[in-house]
């Protein structure tokens, strides 16, 4: 039996390196723990994803000047600069998080998950690719605490661990001549089987998240869609067993243009 | 108080009231009770010290005082009390059934679980802010959690065992 204030530790990253792995394992062996573990972590997005609107509003002016007036003491010069950043957009991409979980949760909630714990949490309906795709990237993108599984750094251990998962060869593209670089990738439990996803950032911060399944035999190939799902913007396309769908907030021309590089770069692997 | 740094935890503190209270309205009162203790308790706070972790536990010792005073609308722990927050499947979560699902937690609970999950401060902050002990807070984190994972999954807890 998993000592309960471990599982908490690991659902809240706060695990000590050296404990993970005994985590890990013990909940591959004992789903129903894993699929808690995975609702907590899900309750924590949500939490996050519907309250961070808040972040966003302008605190109401009598807040604001209390608040000006009780840190005045010491640097009154700084206050009036703050109270102006306090309403500038910094927060208003985590918003669309809300937006988007509020309209879709009924099927996030089987699939937002690790495809660890896949056992434990089966996907009763299909969700089309476009949708999964903008959820996932609404989820994922506004953390800033852990946006990833495995990041950048650990380029060739993520390409390894996720070709493993997903069966076949997967690799992010680079998209450094673009202004966008690799943040790195998670794994996340698609319609029947893992998905990959990874995540990119420009200068400014500004996210992006290509989405791969594999789980598309069925499907003919299609050319480049586009989907716009609440704020998120999404191009997709299958290419035989691959589907791919990249998404950002970002506007559709920028990011046609990346999308079309993307294209392109997995387009000309061997 | 350095502004910068209070400024920048007024979001916060917002989000973090509104979680808790539900209400908008009491949300921002209980924002402004604390801004103005701060303020007159401005002698005790350390500079260089954590102003975060400051300001929320006087938030917290008001809401403490709060209760004590008014008494707050709390749900009994009996199962007839918990509706289930969605009817079907298809039914969207929206944030008021967040914020329903929220507020049938016992406020102890919901404290410690907002502190973990929405403001993502470690065990000891939250054992520090709330003034209880690092064991209370995991206890109340793992009990919150699971409330709260049976009631958005729409049935209610199986009896509680009492764990003191």
């Amino acid at each position: 039996m998993m000592n309960e204030a471990e599982l908490h530790a690991y659902v809240d990253d706060c695990l000590p390196q050296a404990r993970r792995g005994d985590v890990e394992a013990y909940l591959a062996e004992h789903p129903e723990d894993a699929a808690r573990v995975q609702a907590y972590r899900d309750q924590s997005e949500l939490l996050r994803a519907a309250f961070a609107p808040l972040l966003d509003e302008p605190v109401p002016e009598h807040l604001r000047r209390l608040s000006e007036q009780s840190g005045a003491v010491v640097t009154p010069d700084r206050s009036a600069r703050h109270a102006e950043s306090l309403r500038s957009p910094r927060w208003t991409w985590l918003a669309l998080a809300a937006g988007v979980l509020v309209a879709m949760l009924g099927g996030v909630a089987g699939w937002l998950g690790h495809a660890h714990f896949q056992n434990a949490y089966r996907v009763a309906q299909a969700v089309p690719l476009p949708r999964q795709a903008a959820v996932a990237h609404a989820v994922f993108s506004p953390d800033v605490r852990r946006p990833v599984e495995v990041t950048a750094e650990q380029e060739e251990q993520l390409v390894k661990w996720l070709s493993k998962r997903l069966g076949t060869p997967v690799a992010p593209p680079k998209l450094g001549s673009l202004g966008y670089e690799l943040v790195g990738g998670r794994l996340l439990p698609g319609n029947a089987g893992p998905v990959a996803q990874f995540m990119y950032q420009d200068g400014a911060g500004q996210r992006l998240t290509l989405y791969v399944t594999t789980e598309n035999a069925r499907n003919r190939d299609t050319a480049f869609r586009f989907a716009r799902e609440g704020e998120v913007n999404v191009f997709y396309w299958i290419d035989g067993k691959f589907g791919y769908a990249l998404s950002g907030t970002i506007g559709k021309p920028e990011l046609a243009r990346v999308a079309t590089a993307v294209y392109e770069v997995l387009e000309n692997r061997p | 108080m350095d502004a910068a740094a209070l400024q920048e935890t007024m979001p916060r503190l917002r989000r973090y009231a509104r979680a808790l209270v539900g209400e908008r309205a009491a949300a921002d009162d209980l924002v402004q009770d604390t801004l103005e203790r701060a303020w007159q308790r401005r002698a005790q706070w350390r500079p260089g010290s954590d102003l975060r972790a400051w300001l929320f536990s006087i938030m917290h010792n008001i809401r403490v005082d709060q209760i004590r005073r008014h008494g707050v609308p709390t749900q009994t722990l009996d199962d007839a009390a918990i509706l289930p927050t969605r009817a079907t499947q298809s039914d969207g979560l929206e944030m008021n059934d967040l914020s329903n699902a929220l507020a049938q937690l016992p406020e102890d609970q919901r404290a410690v679980l907002l502190l973990v999950a929405l403001e993502e401060m470690r065990y000891e902050e939250v054992a520090s802010a709330l003034g209880i002990p690092v064991g209370t807070v995991m206890s109340r984190l793992s009990r919150g959690r699971e409330r709260l994972r049976q009631i958005l999954e729409g049935r209610s807890p199986a009896r509680l065992r009492v764990v003191r």
